[in-house]
């Protein structure tokens, strides 16, 4: 009970602010780190619970963004359309990749994942609709009602879709499902023989998973005003929303979205104040300095903390 | 009606046949032991048992339904629980969280009364002071025991033990036994898969020997330690 009047307070907090005068750069940088928040949280039902390590977090997000782009080019389907779709596309990536754990464990399922994103970019480098290697311009719509600017509205709807994930998270960790995914984690063959259904569980994660990232994706491109394969499908997707759960901590929902406030925020100040080349320099080092001093996280570090007194 | 019936069992690996016609029948309540040198495919055919092997032909029927082809989570539920040979603890949970897997997966309990069964599996075994503990911090023998009390845990009611003794010392052996033997007089029909010769021998009512994916030999402990074709197959004379 606590946890939803915290959730409805914080979405509450991100409508009241979209409405507020407040700075046009706040919400223009607040989006990413609530995107952030939603792959971050997303990567950790799959990464983090039941232990696949998945790198191809941008194969779900480009998907979804190229899905809104192709309903939006051809249908002017609203946004929440948009959204709804690209979840829907996620999720059946997501339900692929969820097929390949059968036969791929540890490094080769991460290896496995990188392709899949190669593949993903690839195949949208050579679709002419959606604007090829070149990209494409995209003219957003007009801003609903009662807000002042579309970066607004998105900011909004993204505060939105970041609530959704983290409860979704949230009862999976606390559910049967996140006792079944940690066994999965720790001992797949043990788990099997403790009743529990591996393939069932892992595939209901990856779906969960690549449904949240796909869904994150959709409105980036009007958050851009422009959609290009090379950006849609970055690999730094994926870095990032792999050590904002590990700095985090993995164990508890509450890890990636510390995380991702933390990197994420990390991350805009640097772009302005230094370059964006550095971003991932940050990344780099903080994910380096975590996993060798704090495996467990932030989350980890205040446990030990916690127990010590 | 047969407890637990295999015929006629055959499993390869590339070119290696690791189990080659095997045949056999457990009755309800039986201790029954599983000897054979390294590599005569003991664990091959406890993981075919057990579902973490598929056989490629023959049969495997246990209370009168086939269950060759059912995945491993759905043959536990059933009623067939097993130990691993190098303990497979779910490390980063606590001993009471590693078994409150199968209490809530195969028993369908809700925590506070798997807790409570779990509990009681664990002094059963002489673990409860560690209830609390991480997995990880465990002793050998203590994961020993954490291995037998998990697949306690799943209400089975065929117990496979795989090398549950491998590597303990004297009284260690004869604690796990004895943990053995009181789950058996409880009903529990159990398979006990050993190279501790003198644990087999005492705990079994009958053994039977594999050698290169076959039966060798099959009759009461004190027989088959008489068999010639035993002797050669350990001692290779």
């Amino acid at each position: 009970m606590t946890y939803w009047i915290g959730a409805a307070l914080v979405f509450i907090a991100a409508l009241g602010a979209a409405l507020s005068p407040l700075n046009e750069y706040f919400f223009y940088a607040g989006y990413i780190v609530l995107t952030f928040i939603v792959l971050a949280t997303a990567w950790n039902i799959l990464g983090g619970y039941a232990g696949y390590v998945n790198f191809g977090t941008g194969a779900f997000f480009g998907l979804g963004s190229y899905s809104a782009v192709v309903l939006f080019k051809a249908l002017e389907a609203p946004l929440a359309v948009q959204i709804l779709a690209a979840a829907a596309v996620g999720a059946a990536l997501g339900f692929a990749v969820g097929i390949m754990t059968l036969r791929l464990r540890g490094i080769f399922f991460a290896i496995a994942t990188v392709a899949i994103l190669f593949i993903m970019e690839t195949l949208m480098v050579n679709w002419r609709y959606v604007g090829g290697a070149t990209g494409l311009q995209l003219l957003r719509p007009e801003v609903m009602a009662p807000f002042a600017t579309y970066t607004r509205m998105l900011f909004v709807v993204m505060a939105f879709l970041a609530v959704l994930a983290v409860s979704l998270a949230r009862y999976v960790q606390v559910s049967w499902i996140g006792r079944g995914l940690r066994a999965i984690r720790d001992s797949e063959e043990a788990a099997e023989c403790s009743g529990v259904p591996t393939l069932r569980l892992k595939l209901f994660a990856c779906v969960v998973s690549g449904a949240l990232m796909g869904a994150a994706g959709a409105p980036m491109p009007m958050y851009l005003s422009f959609i290009e394969p090379a950006s849609s499908f970055s690999l730094n997707w994926g870095v990032s929303a792999l050590a904002m759960p590990m700095i985090g901590g993995t164990a508890h929902w509450i890890g990636p979205v510390i995380g991702a406030l933390l990197l994420g925020s990390i991350q805009q100040i640097v772009t302005v104040t230094i370059s964006n080349e550095i971003n991932v320099l940050v990344v780099g080092v903080l994910l380096v300095l975590f996993v060798v001093l704090a495996p467990d996280g932030i989350v980890g570090l205040f446990r030990k903390l916690v127990k010590r007194r | 009606m047969s407890f637990l019936s295999v015929q006629n069992l055959s499993k390869h690996f590339g070119g290696f046949t690791a189990l080659n016609g095997v045949s056999l029948e457990i009755a309800q309540g039986e201790r029954f032991g599983l000897i054979g040198p390294n590599g005569s495919g003991k664990t091959t055919l406890i993981n075919c048992i057990s579902g973490s092997l598929r056989n490629e032909s023959g049969s495997i029927r246990f209370n009168d339904s086939e269950i060759s082809k059912l995945p491993a989570y759905r043959r536990t539920r059933l009623g067939i629980a097993r130990s691993f040979q190098l303990p497979r603890p779910f490390h980063t949970m606590t001993v009471l969280e590693n078994l409150l897997v199968p209490t809530a997966y195969v028993v369908h309990l809700k925590d506070a009364e798997g807790e409570q069964e779990a509990m009681e599996i664990l002094a059963a075994m002489g673990l409860a002071d560690k209830a609390h503990a991480s997995a990880s911090q465990l002793s050998q023998v203590e994961l020993r025991k954490l291995e037998l009390a998990r697949a306690m845990a799943a209400r089975p009611r065929l117990l496979i033990s795989d090398e549950a003794m491998a590597g303990l010392a004297g009284a260690e052996v004869d604690e796990v036994l004895k943990i053995l033997f009181t789950l058996n007089e409880k009903g529990i029909t159990i398979i006990m898969i050993e190279h501790i010769m003198q644990a087999v021998m005492r705990f079994s009512q009958r053994v039977v020997c594999l050698d290169a994916g076959r039966i060798i030999c099959e009759g009461d402990p004190a027989s088959i330690v008489q068999n010639p074709e035993v002797q050669r197959a350990y001692l290779g004379a």
